[in-house]
């Protein structure tokens, strides 16, 4: 069934069991954005130490695509630098606007290449981009505010 | 003659094609927007065909041809709705209706009836669609008056209580939605249509929702504006209504060619209601087709199409009822409701179930429903609502319920 493409086994496994969900008490930046088509919102806090990434946690409501992307990001931006994160974000952007034409590099993007089957479900793809746009916008931040350090 | 399901979906070309690898269509998404009969789509085809010229000007015959069929599009709508001709406008859809009103009031001169100032009130509710909310929030924005609601129970039913405090002395607005979009719930017009007039405020009503599945005369309702659109009442995208008793002392929304009497270069007087109001070149074919729509709602007869949707709604919450962990989200019965129903489905996030049960060829809309206010009130991020109209019967309410078990055994 199409749906399964959608649905990975991973995918749902994120959703039932997220990872670093729960804010932490400190952090480089805060940020909380919404999908205003669904309700759907997520808030998340990036810690970063000399221009690496050290702590991604959040919180949020919404679908199980959301969520567990979000969960998906949060694990696997953790100690790359803002250059790395980067790179993975654009790849995976190519990837949810890929309209089911590419697979998604596993060695790059690790678990998210299960997230690869919501690029064939137009109205999904601001479920899945929804927790990686509140973490770019959290790296903006904390670079503007320390310079990347 | 029995209401004939079958030979309705006859009518409507869209039933013809199959959803997601050959699958049956199962429409549930009407007040979103309903589906087109051929009439509605051969009438809005003709005009283009037969009669396209621009109405109300030109002396050729075309133009005469255009001009009657759009006339007769709007004796067609004031016949729908108990109305005379000269109080129906043409808009693009009920949304512009809506701010046609609230900008309209903030241009009045100060004084005159529709003038609003800090010392003036709006009264909304926690129900409506952001179209008749958002306007009324900016036009208290602009004026300095104050916006204030009636708030909905959990039953999801406006709360009267405190009615008297609600709608005082100084208001001069209340604007509400005839049933709900989102829990279906058709609210109790006539206590809250007599406070408001006894103020001396208007009533301004949003029946997006109920004019296109029920029989509606604006003299019995008692309020002094109603609007709906088009395109949930089986007519063309791009056409809406709005009714007033009382367009005469409400000042122009828009400006431009048709809306005037007289021009000079410095100033300009208005046509009379309804021309005062529409400006510009309408959108012609489409408001013949919504004449087209009219007619064949008409010829099937509202109080059929009610009577209908009633009895299938019944069926609807009785089957939705018998699923563990579905909750409905509004009224529970069939009492003041209509085919409008929301509900949850234990953990399953509505985005997830609507994609499920999309993949059965149901198609069912999921979200807060443009109501973000009400969903956050009652607790819920989002639901999935499942809404009926004439083509629909109790096979597509079966097909709902298979489709959430369904899901439930997929995501369980």
């Amino acid at each position: 069934m199409e749906l399964d493409s959608l649905y990975q086994e991973v995918i749902l496994d994120h959703y039932k069991h997220p990872l670093n969900k729960g804010l932490s008490a400190t952090y480089g930046a805060q940020v909380h954005h919404v999908n205003p088509s669904c309700g759907d919102e997520v808030t998340l806090n990036v810690t970063a130490e000399d221009g690496v990434i050290k702590s991604i946690t959040w919180d949020g409501v919404g679908c199980s695509i959301s969520q567990a992307s979000v969960s998906i990001a949060s694990d696997l931006l953790v100690n790359k630098s803002f250059a790395e994160a980067d790179a993975i974000l654009d790849e995976f952007t190519e990837l949810m606007h890929s309209k089911g034409t590419k697979q998604g590099n596993p060695d790059v993007l690790e678990d998210a290449v299960a997230l690869a089957g919501v690029s064939k479900f137009p109205a999904r793809i601001k479920c899945a981009l929804l927790g990686w746009m509140a973490f770019k916008d959290a790296a903006v931040r904390i670079k503007t505010t320390t310079g990347g350090e | 003659m029995a209401f004939n399901v079958a030979n309705i979906r006859k009518d409507f070309p869209i039933f013809e094609r199959t959803i997601r690898d050959g699958k049956k269509l199962v429409y549930l998404d009407s007040g979103a927007t309903s589906q087109k009969p051929l009439a509605v789509i051969d009438a809005e085809s003709d005009f283009y065909k037969f009669h396209n010229a621009a109405v109300h000007r030109g002396a050729h015959q075309l133009a005469e041809e255009a001009t009657d069929a759009y006339e007769g599009a709007r004796l067609k709508v004031a016949n729908f709705i108990g109305a005379r001709e000269e109080q129906i406008v043409f808009t693009k859809g009920a949304t512009e209706s809506l701010n046609l009103v609230a900008y309209a009031m903030g241009n009045a001169e100060p004084g005159t009836r529709f003038a609003l100032t800090s010392k003036d009130k709006i009264v909304v509710t926690e129900m409506e669609h952001h179209a008749n909310l958002i306007p009324w929030q900016q036009l208290a924005a602009r004026t300095g008056a104050q916006l204030s609601w009636f708030e909905v129970t959990p039953d999801g039913r406006l709360d009267l209580t405190d009615i008297n405090s609600v709608i005082t002395e100084n208001t001069k607005v209340v604007a509400l939605t005839h049933q709900s979009n989102v829990l279906g719930t058709i609210v109790p017009l006539e206590a809250i249509v007599a406070r408001a007039h006894a103020v001396g405020a208007v009533v301004v009503l949003d029946a997006c929702q109920s004019a296109p599945h029920m029989p509606i005369d604006v003299k019995e309702l008692g309020v002094d504006f109603l609007v709906f659109s088009g395109h949930k009442a089986l007519g063309p995208t791009g056409v809406g209504v709005l009714w007033s008793s009382v367009l005469e002392d409400l000042p122009p929304f828009l400006y431009g060619g048709s809306m005037i009497e007289t021009v000079t270069m410095t100033k300009a007087t208005w046509a009379p209601a309804p021309r005062k109001f529409e400006a510009g070149v309408p959108n012609m074919a489409q408001a013949v087709g919504l004449g087209a729509a009219i007619d064949y709602l008409t010829a099937l007869g509202m109080s059929s199409v009610h009577n209908h949707e009633v009895a299938l709604t019944k069926y609807l919450i009785e089957k939705l009822s018998q699923i563990p962990d579905l909750k409905i989200v509004g009224p529970t019965n069939i009492d003041s409701r209509g085919g409008t129903v929301s509900f949850t489905v234990g953990e399953i996030h509505p985005h997830d179930l609507g994609q499920y049960v999309d993949s059965q060829g149901v198609a069912v809309r999921t979200g807060h429903h443009c109501a973000w206010p009400l969903t956050r009130k009652l607790g819920v991020p989002a639901t999935t609502r499942a809404s009926l109209y004439l083509y629909n019967d109790e096979s597509d309410c079966d097909a709902l319920f298979d489709a959430i078990l369904g899901a439930q055994k997929y995501f369980a």
